[in-house]
């Protein structure tokens, strides 16, 4: 089962990104494949402790990214990119957790003055640590682990020219650094802001669900390295059932604000290999609030590009017919 | 927790996932905050009067645990009327010489019998051990050497039966002391003191009383936001009186859990790098004239429980040590032991460098010039060495300060003019040896080698073995009595030669863990300190470990799988003493030997098998039965009865007070810190009378006003250092690993928006923060995180301070150590950076000599003089 | 905020056994790690009602669009200019070149041919040489070639060029040398069947990516490109054909003006609030730049018809103005990508909508605002 070629004499995935909820894998050419593995991020448990991110980087021996400190909270990784393929997110928000007591006040001053937009504010704007609007006295502080989402339909693996990008016998999307040739066309067709171009070497980089350890039976190692099990890795079927139960169990214990983001194999990519529970809105932690996987609208996209190359022959034509006396 | 204990904090959240409400406290909201039920921020410095307000709740409401009270701990025990509590002394117990800035305890004693120091203290009562009665005389010097780190496996020595009232109503009992002492501390005064309003101190006060007592039992976590005070180890205290009262001692689910810092500190005080300590928490014998190893064990060891056996332990380990050199008749080579002179703890140690009086020095694992307390103050001292070791992994700024260290910049050392001479030595990392991990549980873990060390670095073991051989081979033949305790030193230990430097040999650690564990006459392993004998026929490295090579198998290397044992998990690893996870356990128990609650049995006694069974390993005898009791004339452990399960205290006793082993009272009592913009509200006693200040006067020391004294404006703020997850330390190991540098890659500091606004900082701008000692700079975290406090009527803001920076490695910054001052706990010699106090403006500081400019503008405002804060 | 019942119930949940150790061992366990976190305790009500009364509660305007510190949701093209805007523009003037120099071929206007033949493969070979001098690693441009994909725009673009410059070379050395005149004319042919497709496939290309002023704009980019390309390559003619043999230049340059503002305009409107970054910024500014020059190069190459300077100086003004319109088209996705709110808030409106994205949306639902401009375009 050679993983190179995969997309060569077939259309995989223009179908595949039509068809809703399917088997990746398969798609990509694996027969006989084993089960599609996943990750489900709680981030309700998560404690910010970014070993995840430091585990990535030693596992996969990914380059440092710059030494700034940004003011954004906790967080001076800022996003995922070509060098950070886990991104812990750190949100300080104006807002309870669940009845949680946070102890703190604040009336002295008026905070939101200080950062006017909330937590849409960038740290050059704000004259506080971005906060979400909301009441003096309320305080929760969100952390959240980022990764690839290993999309059921995968725009970076369908736009990319080279067949680089491929899709694994566990149904994960990875770059082959060999056969990449730079060109950047994943880079803005991810629609979470995924994958990037390592500066000094040209080439697009991402995280590969530690391919090579999954190959050998090996969990992740940022998973391996999560002490409160908010990264947990699976089969994603198994995952899917497992967060389910425990949005239930959150909404029973009053944590109403929690939520599943990717789960749901019938959104605009398909659903995530990766994804999470999360106690606000997407876009709270960076994340799109209705993503799409761009090649959804590629037939479309070729219908109009025929069109209007008809349109300019039409074009063409007239304007030899008219040209005569113009 | 979450912060510095990530992996730790797993087992917090599992208690979460089981239905455990997590209380946290900190003045900060940080990482455990946002996944605790409760956050209370409190004013840093007051845990005492919180806690003391709790104790006061259950007392007051009678919320104890009264059967376990009764039976376990010492509160029915009836003190001399020769002591004064502070409630009649204003703040400060009976005892107090204010001349020595010492409390003399022998007021503090049980009514009809005298109790002696824990151990690692006795020694200051040597010369009045209440087998010899030499008389009351007490030299200065010992008192101050003798402040142990009294938190080992230790009690304290008792002759006599003391009188006891069961039903806790003598007015001289320790329960109605308790009461009385702690009356004051009410809500209305937590609230006043700490800043935490009533209704959540109350809160705080129903979720703890509630889930405690004989079906629920309540934890108390602390590491070093609780220690690093001038009163740190009353800080313990208080949450160890708490604990006791609602039985939350012995017990599942309950105790008092330090967690702890580097990755064996806690091995570092079982065989200790301290200089007061032998191995096992043996004290270290002071200097008296003449003192011979019976004087020593009789002015040490106790009757009862299990340091009576002292002399067993001692012997053993002279025996370790000096092998077949050490014989009945030269008292085991006893005299071959250093004898303290004094307190040689690091900050004196640095005090005579600056003096001259100490001129070589070994930094191995640590980073003074960042991480200790007035960190300029540890370099100016490195500075006046003749010779300075460095084994390190990286050149920290305790290797490099002669060459780019602060005062560099300021011109106050100049490279050219510091005689010091420097080796740097790179030393191996633990994954590149084998060895052990004793954890916060006394758990040992083996760590077995994965990789050998690159270059020139070595493990600490193959530096010391080396050294020590080398000096050896060069005494050979000495015929001076000086040399005899080197020369007879046991030092015979197998090596394997490395695979990269065939030429050179590492000692094989498992061999040391073997001498530690211990052998019989017949070279066989040992099992247990129950083996030990004090005629010369057992060696053991450290008494308290024997045991961990038992059978010939190193037991911390057990790694049985959870699924494969029971949940205590006694297979993995091996815990001392005996590998028990869970001391005192017998207390889980009632006096009967039942279990308190169906729902929180540990170990229990089987009148069947007339054993003592349960999940644990029982910390107990095993065929002691609950009822029996001891003979009149019975000692050591035949002298605990069957309802004593603090079997290393003397009495067999938990202790709500403390008739010996502090130097600073015995019971916790809220002082201010060192430096604090309120004065205390609860006696007019400002600050410990007893905390360590005296031997640290120095210019570039100076204190502040503190209080409503004039000059005490000047810094208006609240100041307190702590650790961030993304680093470690004093950086050696984070701040030169790129992934790491880059979490975190400057100095920062965390205010609130009110202190922001109030003095102009700019979020993710710079500000300068300027104590007496020092200034320095750092980016400006603004954040809600940070709450303002209203502290008696006024408002507080806290500066928060990460510690981690230096001028090297890839993330630098200004060491947050410099600002800090030299008043420490009495009793361990801990720096007080838990709580200071500053000033803080915008803008980066002045460079060159300017910076010690404005330091010494700010002391000119406050009019500091040699003399400011020093008051007792 | 939870109802007090709700912190009732967790308060008497605290109150619950929870996991019990007994003599038997473990009950009540619960497998996993899954602590529900902040509900335990409850909030002192009292506290909060004493604490609402200190503090005045700032009154704060109903956040619309909630980021993350600002930052961009996703990464934006690592793409720069002149290399990708020149790209897109040599390629529209190549495409439709070619046709302008097959029409020319077939009416006999030699000069008019040869120019847009030349100017065609050397347009198309340029166009290939800015991608391949972006591409992270040119040395790997043939990798290109290893696969073809049609989920790639790029690579079918790459294919389209490895077609359509060889014949496209062909077709102007036969006009330039006049050797060959068969093969000349069948590769004329080629080049002028590939030329249309060249011409707009680039608009595929940048709308088949998450930048929203580009993904959102497909269904009138290619018109938009395929007009731009028209403009050009009447432009061209204009600047190198004598005055006699423009007149198709001519018109195919006012009809590919009039396309191209006429979806440009409709592009801008559907967009939104998205398409107000092709009037912002540089991208603005450089999309008014376009449209001012090609107006102005369209209405003097009518009125100066007869000039030769006047009808070189408006065709190298269309010419500038198509390179205008595409650099505009580009920086304006590149100010898309940077600002999160041009992701988040067009994402949000339509889950507020009640229409989330589904992967079958294409096949199986046609969203309301898809139904007017475009198809009327394509109709
Ligand atoms: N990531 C990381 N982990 C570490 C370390 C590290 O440097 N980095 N260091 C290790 C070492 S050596 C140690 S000793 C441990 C220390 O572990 P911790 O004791 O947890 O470390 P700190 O952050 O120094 O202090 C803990 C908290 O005490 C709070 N605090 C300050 N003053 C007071 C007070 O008066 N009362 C109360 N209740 N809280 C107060 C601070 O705000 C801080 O949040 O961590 C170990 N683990
Ligand atoms: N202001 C303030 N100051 C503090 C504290 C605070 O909270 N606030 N906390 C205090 C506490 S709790 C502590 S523990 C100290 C820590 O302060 P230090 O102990 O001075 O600092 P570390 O950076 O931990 O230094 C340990 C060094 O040992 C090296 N090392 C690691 N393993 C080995 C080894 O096997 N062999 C050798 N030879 N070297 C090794 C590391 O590279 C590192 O440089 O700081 C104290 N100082
Ligand atoms: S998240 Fe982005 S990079 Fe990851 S598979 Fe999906 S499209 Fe590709
Ligand atoms: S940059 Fe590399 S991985 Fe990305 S699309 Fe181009 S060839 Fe494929
Ligand atoms: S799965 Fe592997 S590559 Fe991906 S984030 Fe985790 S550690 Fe990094
Ligand atoms: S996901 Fe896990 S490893 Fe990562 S920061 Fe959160 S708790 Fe730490
Ligand atoms: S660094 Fe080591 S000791 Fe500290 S939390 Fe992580 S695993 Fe535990
Ligand atoms: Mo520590």
């Amino acid at each position: 089962m050679a993983p190179v070629d995969v997309t060569i004499g077939r259309r995989p995935d223009l179908t595949g990104a039509l068809l809703g909820d399917t088997d990746p894998a398969a798609q990509g050419g694996w027969t006989d494949h084993p089960p599609r593995m996943g990750f489900f991020t709680d981030t309700s448990v998560c404690i910010g402790c970014k070993a995840c991110e430091v585990a990535c980087k030693e596992w996969n021996a990914i380059p440092e990214d710059g030494l700034v400190f940004t003011g954004m909270s906790m967080d001076n990784t800022q996003g995922l990119g070509a060098d950070t393929w886990r991104h812990v997110a750190f949100v300080e928000q104006r807002k309870p957790l669940a009845v949680q007591d946070p102890g703190v006040l604040h009336e002295g001053v008026d905070v939101l003055a200080l950062a006017p937009q909330g937590s849409g504010t960038s740290p050059d704007e704000a004259g506080t640590t971005p906060t979400t609007p909301g009441d003096p006295g309320d305080l929760r502080w969100l952390m959240a682990s980022d990764v690839c989402k290993h999309c059921t339909h995968a725009a970076c693996l369908d736009v990319c020219p080279t067949g680089s990008l491929f899709r694994t016998e566990f149904g994960t999307v990875v770059v082959q650094e060999d056969i990449c040739n730079g060109c950047g066309y994943c880079i803005p067709a991810c629609p979470y802001g995924v994958i990037d171009q390592r500066k000094d070497d040209g080439r697009a980089w991402k995280c590969t669900l530690c391919y090579d350890r999954l190959t050998v039976g090996q969990e992740p190692a940022c998973a391996k390295n999560c002490p409160t099990d908010s990264i947990q890795f699976g089969p994603l079927d198994e995952l899917r059932e497992r967060a389910g139960a425990r949005l239930a169990s959150l909404h029973d214990g009053g944590v109403t604000d929690a939520r599943l983001y990717g789960r749901d194999p019938h959104d605009g990519v398909g659903g995530d290999g990766a994804f999470f529970l999360l106690l606000d809105e997407p876009e709270v932690y960076g994340l799109p609030p209705d993503p799409v996987v761009t090649t959804r609208d590629l037939p479309a996209m070729w219908r109009r590009v025929g069109a209007a190359a008809a349109t300019l022959v039409g074009a063409a034509v007239a304007a030899f017919v008219a040209g005569r006396r113009i | 927790m979450a912060e510095c204990h990530p992996v730790g904090f797993q087992w917090v959240m599992e208690a979460k996932a089981r239905g455990a409400t997590v209380i946290h406290v900190d003045p900060r909201f940080t990482r455990t905050s946002a996944l605790a039920d409760l956050h209370v921020p409190l004013r840093a410095g007051t845990d005492i009067a919180f806690l003391g307000g709790i104790i006061n709740y259950v007392l007051a409401n009678e919320k104890d645990f009264r059967e376990y009270i009764v039976a376990y701990t010492n509160a029915g025990t009836i003190l001399t009327d020769e002591y004064r509590d502070t409630e009649d002394l204003d703040g400060v117990f009976s005892g107090l010489d204010t001349e020595e800035r010492t409390y003399d305890f022998h007021t503090w004693q049980y009514e009809g019998m005298e109790v002696q120091a824990a151990s690692g203290q006795r020694d200051q009562e040597y010369e009045d051990h209440p087998g010899t009665k030499k008389g009351r005389a007490s030299s200065k010097s010992v008192r101050q050497s003798g402040r142990g780190e009294a938190h080992g496996s230790g009690g304290a020595a008792i002759a006599g039966e003391p009188e006891v009232d069961p039903t806790l109503q003598h007015p001289r009992c320790v329960y109605q002391v308790l009461k009385r002492h702690y009356a004051r501390y009410t809500p209305e005064m937590v609230e006043q003191i700490c800043g935490v309003p009533q209704d959540t101190f109350r809160q705080v006060c129903e979720l703890l009383t509630d889930n405690s007592g004989r079906d629920r039992t309540s934890a108390f976590v602390y590491s070093v936001g609780w220690t690093q005070h001038t009163v740190g180890v009353q800080y313990i205290r208080t949450a160890a009186v708490l604990q006791q009262l609602l039985g939350n001692i012995g017990r599942p689910g309950g105790g008092i859990m330090a967690l702890r810092g580097h990755a064996s500190i806690q091995g570092s005080t079982d065989i200790p790098t301290l200089f007061n300590l032998l191995p096992g928490y043996i004290p270290m014998p002071h200097a008296h004239a003449h003192m011979d190893l019976d004087s020593f064990i009789e002015g040490e060891s106790p009757r009862k429980g299990y340091w009576a056996e002292m002399r067993a332990y001692t012997v053993s380990l002279l025996k370790a040590w000096w092998g077949p050199a050490a014989t009945p008749e030269n008292d085991f080579c006893f005299d071959y032991l250093p004898r303290l002179t004094g307190s040689h703890s690091t900050y004196e140690t640095v005090m005579a460098q600056l003096a001259g009086n100490c001129k070589g020095y070994f930094v191995l694992g640590e980073n003074p010039a960042v991480g200790s307390a007035n960190a300029k103050m540890q370099r100016m001292g490195m500075a006046n060495l003749e010779w300075l070791v460095v084994r390190d992994f990286s050149l920290i700024e305790s290797a490099t300060w002669w060459k780019d260290g602060p005062e560099i910049e300021t011109g106050e050392l100049r490279t050219e003019d510091i005689g010091t001479e420097v080796f740097f030595l790179p030393a191996a990392a633990h994954t590149e040896k084998d060895g052990s991990f004793t954890n916060t549980q006394r758990m040992l873990q083996w760590h077995h080698q994965a990789v050998e060390p690159a270059g020139d670095a070595r493990s600490d073991l193959w530096f010391a073995f080396h050294l020590g051989r080398r000096i050896r081979e060069k005494l050979a033949g000495s015929t001076d009595e000086m040399d005899r305790p080197l020369l007879d030193l046991t030092w015979d230990y197998p090596t394997t030669p490395l695979q990269s430097h065939p030429g050179d040999v590492e000692p094989e650690a498992e061999a040391v863990l073997a001498e530690i564990n211990g052998w019989d006459a017949e070279g066989g392993p040992l099992s247990s300190y129950e083996q030990l004998n004090d005629d010369g026929s057992t060696a053991c490295g450290c008494w308290i470990y024997c045991g961990v090579y038992s059978d010939g198998v190193n037991q911390a290397s057990r790694r049985t799988p959870a699924t494969e044992q029971n949940w205590v998990a006694n297979q993995w690893g091996w815990a001392w003493p005996a590998n028990r996870r869970v001391l005192y356990n017998r207390a889980s128990a009632d006096p009967d030997g039942k279990p308190w609650s169906a729902r929180k049995a540990l170990v229990w006694w089987d009148e069947e098998k007339a054993l003592w069974q349960g999940h644990d390993i029982p910390d107990f005898t095993a065929s002691k039965s609950p009822h029996y009791r001891p003979p009149t004339d019975a000692s050591g452990a035949e002298a605990l009865a069957g309802v004593d399960p603090f079997v290393m205290q003397a009495d067999g006793k938990s202790w709500l007070f403390v008739p010996a082993g502090l130097t600073d009272g015995p019971l916790p009592t809220h002082y201010e810190p060192q430096e604090s913009p309120v004065p205390n509200l609860l006696y007019s006693q400002q600050r410990n009378p007893v905390r360590q200040i005296l031997s640290m006067v120095h210019p570039d020391d100076r204190f502040q006003p503190s209080g409503s004294e004039p000059g005490a404006e000047v810094f208006p703020y609240m100041m307190s250092t702590y650790r961030i997850a993304e680093h470690h330390t004093a950086g050696g190991m984070s701040r030169y690993q790129p992934y790491l540098a880059e979490l975190a890659p400057e100095m920062f500091c965390e205010v609130s928006p009110e202190l922001a606004r109030e003095r102009g900082l700019e979020h993710a701008g710079w500000a300068t923060i300027v104590t007496a000692r020092n200034c320095i700079e750092a980016r400006v975290l603004v954040t809600e995180r940070m709450t303002p406090m209203t502290i008696n009527g006024r408002v507080l803001h806290h500066v928060g301070l990460p510690y981690h920076w230096g001028q090297g490695g890839l993330a630098r910054g200004d060491s947050a150590n410099d600002l800090a001052h030299l008043s420490l706990d009495p009793n361990s010699h801990i720096q007080e950076v838990k709580v200071g106090q500053c000033d803080i403006r915008p803008g980066r500081r002045p460079r060159g000599p300017a910076r010690v400019e404005l330091v010494k503008e700010y002391q000119r405002r406050a009019g500091i003089t040699e003399h400011t804060g020093t008051e007792i | 905020m939870p109802t007090d019942d709700a912190v009732e119930r967790e308060r008497q949940g605290a109150g619950t056994p929870g996991t019990d150790v007994t003599k038997d061992g473990l009950r009540g366990v619960r497998p996993d790690r899954e602590a529900v976190t902040g509900v335990t305790t409850g909030r002192p009500r009292g506290g909060r009602g004493r604490r609402r009364r200190g503090g005045e509660t700032p009154q704060v305007p109903d956040a619309t669009f909630t980021s993350y510190y600002a930052e961009p949701v996703i990464n934006k093209p690592v793409w720069e200019a002149p290399d990708i805007p020149g790209y897109l523009f040599l390629g529209g003037l190549a495409g439709a070149a070619s046709l302008l120099g097959a029409g020319a071929q077939r009416t006999g206007r030699r000069r008019l041919e040869r120019s847009s033949k030349v100017g065609a493969v050397a347009a198309g070979f340029l166009s290939l040489v800015g991608l391949v001098h972006d591409l992270g690693r040119p040395q790997r441009f043939l990798n290109m070639l290893r696969v073809f994909k049609v989920t790639s725009p790029m690579s079918v673009g790459s294919w389209l060029l490895a077609g359509y410059i060889p014949v496209a070379g062909a077709a102007a050395a036969s006009a330039v040398t006049g050797r060959a005149p068969r093969a000349g004319a069948a590769a004329t042919v080629a080049a002028a069947t590939l030329g249309p497709a060249v011409a707009s496939y680039t608009a595929a290309l940048i709308s088949d990516t998450a930048v929203p002023a580009w993904h959102d704009g497909y269904r009138e980019m290619p018109f938009v490109f395929v007009g731009s390309g028209a403009t050009a390559a009447g432009g061209l003619g204009l600047l190198t054909a004598p005055v006699a043999e423009t007149g198709p230049a001519r018109a195919l340059a006012l009809a590919g003006t009039a396309l191209e503002l006429a979806t440009f305009e409709r592009m801008e409107r559907r967009l939104g609030m998205v398409g107000e970054v092709y009037s912002q910024g540089r991208g603005g500014a450089y999309v008014r730049a376009g449209t001012l020059l090609s107006v102005a190069g369209v209405v003097g190459a009518v009125l100066g018809r007869r000039s030769r300077v006047a009808s070189a100086v408006c065709g190298a003004a269309m010419l500038a103005a198509s390179a205008a319109t595409r650099w505009g088209v580009f920086h304006a996705g590149m100010q898309s990508a940077d600002d999160p709110k041009y992701t988040v808030v067009p994402q949000r409106q339509r889950l507020e909508q009640g229409e989330p994205a589904t992967g079958t949306s294409t096949t199986t639902r046609t969203p309301a605002a898809t139904t007017a401009p475009s198809e009327a375009a394509e109709a």
